[in-house]
C-alpha cells in the first residue's frame, strides 16, 4: 500500500466509525440524540487530532519516539488548576460555575506556564531542548505533590469531582466550550502552516536543520508554544490524555514507516480519530459508561507498548 | 572568502578559542590541525553558525555571519560533524535529498533530482542508493553523508574529520574526492584532520592550533618541518620526502 492509500484507508475506517457512532441504535427521538453525537464526534475529532499532532511535533523536535508533550508538566498543571479552585471555592464552582471562564483560566495558566518555562530555558543560549524537558519535569512532579497533598485535605465528596477530572472522558463534554476550543485549535493550525516544512529537515537533529538552513532556534519555540496550546486546549477540553499521543504517533510509524510529515500528520490523526470514536463505543456500548475512555486507551496502550518492547529489534 | 577576526568562545569561564584571526581562501582545501582538546572543532562549528561565538566576528564572503539570512546561508556554507547520529531510518537517495532543502524547502524540483542523482554519482553511491543507512558500512555511510553535502551545492564546505574511523583505502577515497571537488568545482574546502600525513599530501594550506590559539600556519611544506611540529605537538617527529610529499614519520 502507497501513502495514500494508507491515508485513505485510516480515513473510510475513521468515516464509517463516526457513523456507527452517530447512528448507532438511534430509535426515534434523533432530533434530540443526534446534536449530542455530534457534538461528543466534533470534541474528539477535536482533541484526538490536536494530541496527535503536538505529539508528533514534539517527538521530532526532540528527534525522540517515546516522549510525550505531558513531560512539560501541562497536565500536572491543569490538575493543580481544577483542585485549586476545588481547594479554594467548594466543588461547586466546577459543576455549575462558568465553564468557560473556568477553561479561559486554565488554558490561559497553561500557556503562560510554557511561555515563562521557555523564555527562561532559551535565554541562556546553547541550552539544549533535553535541559527544558528535565525542568519540565520537575515542575511537573511539583504541581502533581501539590495538587495530592490538597487532595488529602479536601472533603471526600470534593475529592470525587476533582478525580473525575483527572481521568480524560467524553461522556460529559461541556457543549459551550466546543466553539472557543475549535477556534483556538483554528487559530493556530493556521499560523503553524508556514512551518510545516521544517519539519522533516528537524527531525534530522539541529545541526543538520541548522546546515540546512532553518533558523532553529526560532522555528523550535515557535513550534514549542503550538504543541503549548494544543495540548492545553485539549487538555482543558476532555482532562489528561497525552498517553493516547504516544500511543497514535507510536501506531502510525509503524503503519506508515516514513519520515514524511506530509504522511505523518494526517496519518496520526486519523489514527488518534479512530482510537477514540472506537475506544468511545467501546465505552458506550460494551461496558455501558461503566469506564472512561482514558481507561481503555492506557489499558490497551500500555498492553501495545510491552508487545512492542518484546518484539521490536528494530527501530523506525 | 571566510574571515575569522578576533574570535573567542567561553566554555564555562575557559577560553577553548581565544582571540583567532584565520582567513580562508577560496578554492583551496584548508587542513585544521592540532592535539586533542585544541579547538579545531569549535572553531569549525563557531564559522559554520552552529554555536555561537563569544566575540569577534566572521564574515563570509564580507558579510557577517549574523547579518545573513539562515536560508540563504545555507546555500552558501555546509558542514558536516564528525558525528552524525541521524534517528531516522533513511535511503541513501532520501539523505541526500536532504541536501537540496536550501532550495527547494521540501518540494523537490527537477532541476533539485538532477543535482542529487549528480552527487550520488559523485560520490559512486548508485548502486546503494535505495539501501538503508545503517545497512551500510562506516566508508559508504561518510561518503552517503558527504554526497548530500555536494548536492547542497555549496561554495564553502566544512567537514569535522572525514576520514574519522575509515581505513586507508576509504581515506585516500574521501581525500581525493575532496581534491576532486576543488579542482573541478571550484570548492572551497575546510576540513578538521588528524593524520597530518593527508593533510600534507592533500591540503594546500594547513593551519595548526593549540590551546584555543593558532600557532602556525603555511603551506604544507612549511608546516611540515621538525621544528614547527614539535611546538605543535610537543613530540619528536621526523620528516621524510616521498615523491615531493612530505611525511611526518611519528610512530617511535
Amino acid at each position: 500500500m502507497g501513502y495514500k492509500a494508507k491515508t485513505w484507508f485510516l480515513a473510510v475506517i475513521a468515516v464509517i466509525l463516526i457513523a456507527v457512532f452517530l447512528f448507532i441504535s438511534i430509535g426515534s427521538s434523533w432530533d434530540y440524540i443526534l446534536p449530542r453525537r455530534a457534538a461528543k464526534v466534533f470534541a474528539i475529532l477535536l482533541t484526538g487530532g490536536s494530541i496527535a499532532f503536538a505529539t508528533t511535533v514534539f517527538q521530532t523536535i526532540t528527534n525522540n519516539r517515546i516522549l510525550t508533550p505531558s513531560i512539560l508538566g501541562l497536565d500536572s498543571l491543569y490538575l493543580m488548576i481544577q483542585t485549586i479552585v476545588v481547594f479554594l471555592f467548594g466543588s461547586k464552582t466546577l459543576t455549575m460555575g462558568s465553564s468557560n471562564l473556568n477553561f479561559v483560566v486554565s488554558v490561559g495558566l497553561m500557556i503562560l506556564f510554557s511561555g515563562v518555562l521557555y523564555k527562561v530555558i532559551f535565554k541562556r543560549e546553547q541550552q539544549n531542548i533535553y535541559f527544558l524537558l528535565l525542568i519540565g519535569l520537575i515542575f511537573g512532579t511539583l504541581f502533581q505533590s501539590m495538587a495530592t497533598f490538597m487532595q488529602v485535605l479536601i472533603d471526600p465528596n470534593e475529592f470525587q469531582i476533582v478525580q473525575d477530572k483527572m481521568f480524560a472522558s467524553f461522556n460529559n463534554i461541556k457543549t459551550d466550550l466546543l466553539g472557543i476550543a475549535g477556534i483556538s485549535v483554528l487559530l493556530v493550525s493556521a499560523y503553524f502552516r508556514k512551518f510545516i516544512k521544517y519539519l522533516d529537515v528537524l527531525s534530522l537533529g539541529r545541526e543538520q536543520a541548522i546546515n540546512l538552513g532553518v533558523d532553529y532556534d526560532y522555528v523550535v519555540k515557535r513550534l514549542l508554544i503550538v504543541v503549548a496550546i494544543l495540548i492545553s486546549v485539549s487538555t482543558a477540553l476532555v482532562g489528561p490524555i497525552t498517553f493516547l499521543g504516544l500511543l497514535v504517533v507510536n501506531v502510525t510509524y509503524e503503519f506508515f514507516k516514513t519520515y514524511r510529515h506530509q504522511y505523518l500528520l494526517p496519518g496520526s490523526i486519523l489514527v488518534s480519530i479512530v482510537a477514540l470514536v472506537g475506544g468511545q463505543l467501546i465505552v458506550e456500548r460494551v461496558f455501558t459508561f461503566a469506564t472512561t475512555l482514558s481507561v481503555i486507551i492506557n489499558f490497551c496502550g500500555g498492553g501495545y507498548f510491552l508487545y512492542l518492547l518484546l518484539k521490536e529489534n528494530k527501530s523506525w | 572568502m571566510v574571515e575569522a577576526k578576533h574570535v573567542s568562545k567561553l566554555y564555562a569561564g575557559k577560553k577553548v578559542i581565544d582571540d583567532v584571526t584565520v582567513t580562508i581562501g577560496k578554492g583551496k582545501i584548508t587542513s585544521f590541525i592540532g592535539p586533542n582538546g585544541a579547538g579545531k572543532s569549535t572553531l569549525l562549528s563557531m564559522i559554520s553558525r552552529l554555536i555561537s561565538k563569544d566575540a569577534g566576528h566572521i564574515y563570509i564572503d564580507g558579510k557577517e555571519l549574523g547579518q545573513w539570512k539562515s536560508g540563504d546561508l545555507a546555500k552558501k556554507i555546509s558542514i558536516l560533524k564528525q558525528s552524525n547520529h541521524i534517528s531516522l531510518r533513511l535511503t541513501v537517495r532520501e539523505l541526500v535529498s536532504f541536501g537540496r532543502f536550501p532550495y527547494s524547502q521540501g518540494k523537490l524540483s527537477k532541476e533539485d533530482g538532477r543535482y542529487v542523482e549528480e552527487a550520488i554519482r559523485y560520490m559512486e553511491l548508485e548502486e546503494m542508493q535505495h539501501k538503508y543507512l545503517d545497512q551500510l558500512s562506516g566508508g559508504q555511510r561518510q561518503r552517503a553523508y558527504i554526497a548530500m553535502v555536494i548536492a547542497q551545492n555549496t561554495e564553502y564546505i566544512l567537514l569535522d574529520e572525514p576520514l574519522n574511523n575509515l581505513d586507508m583505502k576509504h581515506s585516500v577515497q574521501i581525500m581525493k574526492i575532496l581534491k576532486r571537488l576543488v579542482d573541478e568545482l571550484g570548492k572551497t574546502i575546510v576540513i578538521v584532520i588528524h593524520d597530518i600525513n593527508f593533510a600534507s599530501c592533500y591540503s594546500d594550506t594547513i593551519v595548526a592550533l593549540k590551546a584555543g590559539k593558532i600557532v602556525r600556519e603555511g603551506t604544507p611544506d612549511e608546516m611540515m618541518d621538525p621544528v614547527v611540529l614539535r611546538e605543535i605537538y610537543e613530540m619528536e617527529m621526523k620528516i621524510e620526502t616521498v615523491d615531493n610529499h612530505k611525511i611526518c614519520i611519528y610512530f617511535s
